[in-house]
């Protein structure tokens, strides 16, 4: 008996450290990646005595990042509140828009072309055009943000909404359920895997949008920061800066990827 | 037990039938023009009664369940249910239906699921009437599982909680349309001898359809045949098998004489 329960703790804890080494060998080949790569990074630079302004070594990236950490951390600020502002409500509006499109047919022949064509624009193009509206002041970076927020969302949860089978709409027609009915208890649910796609893709591209409004006419914000440190050759602080918003889209987006996967806790059933 | 009396076409509805069909036409409009779905199509289900409904593809056998469930419109011809017209009869809850897949929301629990019915289409005394999910869950062998999520139950189970669904209303009527087709058939089989005991503890009346021959057999009192190009009725097949049936009934002599005959009138359809 006395052996029996023996053999099962320690296959027990065996297991454990099986997990935990299992889990390490997971971890292990990304990290000597980005080892190596800085390593690589580094190596090169000594090697070929490339000048610092045109790039810099890691090592003076991260002292860059600690003595310039006030400057980093005032330009980050705004465009952190840009992206999110956008983020939001450009999600926000194209809900609402995929909703009205679901709803409404003509709606939606009347106004996609429209929204295809303004998506055809390159944002870059755009930016121009709203500072001259808007001055350079907040609202047009969170236009941009929202704006190249929006279209992906537009499509995928006009999809989602739509995605109900035939036969879950028979079932309420039985149940002579109601169209809000249909939406609130299907619809809705049925989207919200096509919307966290979107809004995955969206949490990157609204830091972009910010950054790029930031671009022309501006002079807070890590965009700001990006033209003005590459006019000075100050080329450590240029990739501090790329790394602080880097940073911040990884940040958005693990807090979709963590909001997702609290939110959507089942999985579509595969008949047959 | 007791239906035991055949039930030939009568010019006007019967009194003891739960649904009457008469002169039953649907047309559907395709590429190549009107299909005929069902012509002419006249039977009666009796209140309490089991009928199964076997055809070969194209026969219109489930057509003619969703006509009933007014989810299908006639082109001619008159349906009640109950002695109604089929909308106010949905509109009632005096049918369930339960589908090929189980059609069960993703998100939501089994017992969540199976409480679907009272949350929508909106009629308190429906509500009132219904049955407690729980003893429903427990009438299909699911206590226990009720905070499962469907993709954590197995394809049986699945249907179990979609019968349990269709059952909550405590319908006079249960459509059921192939409900166990995607199933394996040890599941199949122990699933059509459930059905028989909820059948006797619930008493609703079942329209069944089927394309399996065995099973249009065993679960039927009376099985409806139907042929094809157009869909019309074969034969009204009595099935003379005592109740409570019994899988093993199956080897038996008279199992085996009716499946023959249903053979015999799919081959000349």
């Amino acid at each position: 008996m006395t052996s029996l329960s023996d053999s099962a703790t320690v296959s027990a804890v065996e297991r454990k450290t099986r997990a935990r080494r299992r889990a390490w060998n997971d971890r292990l080949p990304p990290l000597l990646a980005v080892v190596g790569i800085i390593a690589l990074w580094q190596g090169i630079i000594s090697v070929f005595g490339v000048p610092t302004y045109i790039a810099p070594t890691p090592g003076e990236v991260v002292s860059t990042l600690v003595s310039q950490a006030p400057n980093l951390w005032k330009n980050f600020v705004p465009t952190a509140l840009e992206s999110l502002t956008g983020f939001f409500f450009g999600n926000l509006v194209a809900i609402l828009i995929a909703v009205a499109f679901v709803h409404n047919r003509s709606s939606e022949r009347a106004f996609y072309p429209i929204a295809v064509f303004i998506n055809t624009i390159p944002i870059i193009a755009i930016a121009p055009i709203l500072v001259l509206i808007f001055g350079n002041g907040f609202t047009p970076k969170v236009i941009i943000a929202g704006l190249i927020c929006f279209f992906p969302t537009l499509v995928n949860m006009v999809r989602g909404l739509r995605a109900v089978s035939p036969q879950t709409l028979d079932l309420m027609r039985v149940l002579s359920a109601s169209k809000t009915e249909v939406f609130w208890k299907i619809r809705i649910q049925s989207s919200l895997p096509f919307l966290f796609a979107a809004l995955r893709i969206a949490s990157t591209t609204s830091v972009i949008g910010a950054i790029v409004g930031e671009w022309i006419g501006s002079n807070f914000g890590l965009g700001a920061l990006i033209i003005e440190a590459t006019y000075n050759f100050r080329s450590p602080l240029l990739y501090a800066t790329v790394l602080m918003a880097a940073a911040w889209a990884v940040v958005l987006f693990s807090a979709v990827s963590f909001v997702e996967r609290r939110l959507i806790t089942w999985k579509p059933v595969s008949e047959h | 037990m007791t239906m035991t009396q055949a039930v030939e076409p009568l010019p006007g509805p019967t009194a003891d039938a739960a649904v009457s069909v008469r002169d039953l036409t649907v047309t559907f409009d395709s590429d190549a023009g009107q299909v005929v779905a069902l012509e002419q199509v006249t039977v009666d289900i009796p209140a309490g009664g089991l009928v199964t409904m076997l055809g070969p593809s194209g026969c219109g056998k489930s057509t003619l369940l969703r006509a009933i469930a007014d989810l299908v419109e006639p082109s001619a011809g008159a349906i009640t249910v109950l002695g109604k017209s089929t909308s106010e009869a949905r509109q009632a809850r005096d049918f369930g239906f339960v589908f090929q897949d189980a059609t069960l929301l993703p998100w939501r629990s089994a017992l969540d699921n199976v409480r679907l019915p009272l949350e929508v289409g909106g009629k308190a005394s429906t509500v009132e009437a219904a049955g407690r999910p729980e003893d429903l869950l427990k009438l299909v062998g699911l206590t226990g599982r009720e905070s499962a999520l469907p993709h954590e139950l197995s394809g049986g189970m699945r249907q179990r909680v979609a019968i349990a669904r269709a059952l909550i209303c405590r319908p006079r009527v249960l459509l059921m349309d192939e409900p166990f087709g995607a199933l394996d058939e040890i599941t199949r089989d122990k699933l059509n001898e459930e059905l028989l005991r909820i059948w006797q503890e619930t008493g609703t009346t079942i329209i069944f359809v089927t394309h399996s021959i065995p099973e249009a057999a065993f679960l039927g009192q009376k099985v409806l045949v139907l042929a094809a190009h157009p869909g019309r009725v074969r034969e009204l097949v009595t099935v003379e098998l005592p109740h409570p049936r019994k899988l093993s009934m199956r080897d038996t002599v008279e199992f085996i004489e009716v499946t023959a005959h249903l053979r015999a009138l799919l081959e000349s359809c």
